[in-house]
């Protein structure tokens, strides 16, 4: 019987040791050796790809600093919309799943070229910020004289784009664990003399922490490896660790060792973070990740 | 045991997100002229690498109804990118159309082969002064495909008077109004042109000087941003006067937005040369000759000038294209606009061609590059 049922589980091995261990491995062996004679061979084994990596602390601080605000915003944004979700009939719930998808639906790129157009100086924003006056209003308030609000090509539109590209990965999780809470439970604590604050700071909210974790996971590993937000809406005036592992592998200097060894302290850290966020979940049963 | 399952899930999370990293969205790949059909079992075949684009497409149809030959017809974005995916073996191209630095490093590094110059009759309607080129001093591996120049392209109603100088991407005049284009390369190039120093010198101090006239244009501010071919959108829409980009690429922006200059600076600039070159390991060679003197000849030169607005190498097609061009649609051809995409020998005396760096330098230039937007 256990042999049969391990079977089952075959193809999703072999899927991972293919695609997932494999590569980590190749990783790692690069991070660890220098270049060889010819590309396709490896040198030998240095640490010098780490010794260096120093100067690159800006990137990674800057990198973990903006995923982490947006992480925290999808949260505020992705909590209460969440739980409003579970609150309401299932009409409702099918309607605002399908808006939270749907998006989705839509290539990820083509989404995040279209805050381009919206955010540009002379974009569909600011033309609209134009017509009502505001910006009009906010010179003279302030005495300034600005022709139009500076959104793209700064780091507020990076941390716009994450928001607006995670957000879903934020709601779903927190709404499946919500939504499946026993209602028994709720009542129990009132029946107890909980008023609706208690309920769900003491009942609700630890229950729905599953959730949170998955949901603060999938929003921020992505979000401290993009490249592609923050070159689009970044316009490469921040440099963010997956533009700085990128530019190893695609820029003028072709160096996979060093890149290999930055998305590696990359995936530790990320790792530990993640680790070290899950031990809050601990004792829970349903933890799902780690 | 679950621990390390668990352990396993999180690294492969990471992984897959930074794999993207790695692997990049491959922006219009897989354009094959021959999408959909198999190919017809044994038949003869060539697979062309190049930029997207960059070529009029009724080319390809023709030269396969001519010859019977199946052209796999794929683009990449970047010399780079060309250069990682050769060295990952992740493609496997007969025929590659890389710029000129490139070209000698790939020369350097024996990837290229010499060609059969018999095969390929059009080689003698290109222009001398694109033979024997530094990156090919003997010409022995390429043809030359397109030739261009990079420049300053601004903004005329977002500016007081006309720019001359690159002293336009330094300055603070335009402060936040100024696109930086987005590889290392260009970027210092231009500040040491500005400065008075040949574009591919290996004096550490000079280029350090460079990066560093860069980087303080950045901390004043006067950059909106970098960027590569996003200065499309930003350039015809407005939302910044000065940039720095290719003469090919400026007719595009101008034909939508005709408030939009273009200047070679009086200090000089680079121009370029994209040639066509057969992989050492081609599989498809006799083929690949074919091609490469199917697109060399006038008629491909001409059409090809007439849709990418890259200047062909081909004498003939560089004569005829004025006359071509009235016949074509009835109206003449604006001389100014043709000498953009043309430069003229005097300007592109004052221009210098890249040459491939030593490891060293391209190592020096990657860490001064990310030094610059990584404070």
């Amino acid at each position: 019987m256990k042999t049969s049922r391990s079977l089952l589980a075959a193809p999703y091995v072999l899927w991972m040791a293919l695609f997932v261990v494999a590569p980590i491995v190749v990783v790692v062996i690069y991070a660890f050796t220098s270049a060889g004679v010819t590309a396709a061979e490896v040198g030998d084994f240095t640490w010098s790809n780490f010794t260096g990596m120093g100067i690159y602390l800006p990137i990674f601080t800057r990198s973990f600093q903006l995923a982490l605000i947006a992480t925290v915003i999808c949260l505020l944004i992705g909590y209460p919309l969440a739980y409003a979700m579970a609150k309401e009939g299932p009409g409702f719930q099918r309607t605002a799943t399908v808006l939270i998808m749907l998006p989705m639906w839509v290539n990820f790129l083509l989404r995040t070229y279209a805050w381009m157009a919206i955010l540009e100086n002379n974009g569909l924003l600011n033309q609209f910020f134009q017509s009502v006056g505001l910006i009009d209003l906010v010179n003279h308030i302030l005495g300034t004289d600005m022709a139009y609000f500076r959104m793209i090509r700064t780091q507020g539109a990076v941390v716009l784009g994450m928001v607006y590209n995670y957000l879903p990965f934020m709601v779903l999780p927190i709404y499946s664990v919500i939504i499946k809470l026993d209602h028994s439970l709720l009542e129990a604590a009132r029946d107890l003399g909980a008023d609706s604050t208690g309920v769900f700071r003491r009942v609700i909210f630890p229950l729905s922490l599953p959730g949170i974790l998955s949901g603060v996971t999938m929003v921020f590993v992505p979000s401290v490896s993009t490249f592609a937000i923050s070159q689009l809406l970044g316009g490469g005036t921040h440099m963010l660790l997956g533009n700085l592992i990128e530019l190893q592998f695609l820029g003028g200097a072709y160096s996979p060792h060093l890149g290999s060894a930055i998305a590696l302290v990359m995936m530790v850290i990320v790792v530990i973070c993640m680790w070290i966020m899950n031990r809050f979940g601990e004792g829970e049963e349903q933890a799902v990740v780690l | 045991m679950r621990k390390i399952a668990a352990l396993i899930l999180a690294l492969a999370l990471a992984l897959s997100v930074s794999a993207c990293t790695i692997e990049r969205v491959e922006e219009d790949g897989g354009n094959s002229s021959t999408a959909g059909n198999g190919k017809p079992a044994g038949g003869r075949q060539v697979t062309v690498y190049s930029w997207g684009e960059y070529i009029d497409e009724s080319l390809i149809d023709e030269f396969e109804a001519q010859t019977g030959i199946t052209v796999n017809y794929r683009t990449v974005p970047s010399n780079e990118e060309l250069y990682s995916q050769l060295q990952q073996g992740a493609i496997s191209p007969d025929v590659i159309v890389p710029s000129d630095y490139m070209i000698s490093q790939l020369i350097e590094e024996d990837w290229l082969q010499p060609l059969d110059y018999s095969k390929i009759p059009n080689f003698d309607k290109i222009a001398d002064r694109f033979k024997n080129l530094s990156y090919d001093p003997e010409n022995l591996y390429t043809v030359p495909y397109t030739w261009g120049t990079l420049g300053i392209i601004y903004n005329t109603t977002m500016v007081d008077e006309p720019i001359t100088s690159w002293s336009a991407m330094f300055d603070d005049t335009a402060a936040g109004n100024v696109i930086l284009i987005d590889n290392s390369r260009d970027a210092f190039g231009m500040a040491l042109r500005y400065l008075g120093y040949s574009v591919n010198t290996t004096d550490e101090n000079e280029i350090r000087e460079a990066a560093a006239l860069v980087a303080d244009a950045w901390s004043k501010g006067v950059y909106q941003g970098k960027t590569m071919d996003g200065i499309f959108q930003i350039m015809e829409g407005g939302n910044a006067a000065i940039g720095t980009y290719y003469a090919g690429d400026f007719l595009s922006m101008y034909e939508n937005n005709p408030d939009l200059a273009y200047v070679i600076p009086e200090e000089g600039s680079n121009w370029f040369v994209d040639a066509m070159c057969i992989l050492k390991n081609a599989k498809n060679v006799d083929e690949a000759h074919e091609w490469i003197n199917f697109i060399a000849s006038t008629d491909a030169n001409l059409r090809n000038m007439d849709y990418i607005w890259y200047a062909s190498p081909n004498e003939e097609a560089l004569e005829k294209y004025p006359a071509w061009y009235e016949e074509q649609y009835g109206e003449p051809l604006d001389q100014e606009l043709y000498e953009i995409m043309a430069a003229p020998q005097e300007v592109l005396d004052r221009c210098e061609s890249y040459l491939v760096l030593p490891q060293d330098i391209r190592q020096l230039y990657n860490e001064l590059w990310i030094e610059l937007s990584a404070a």
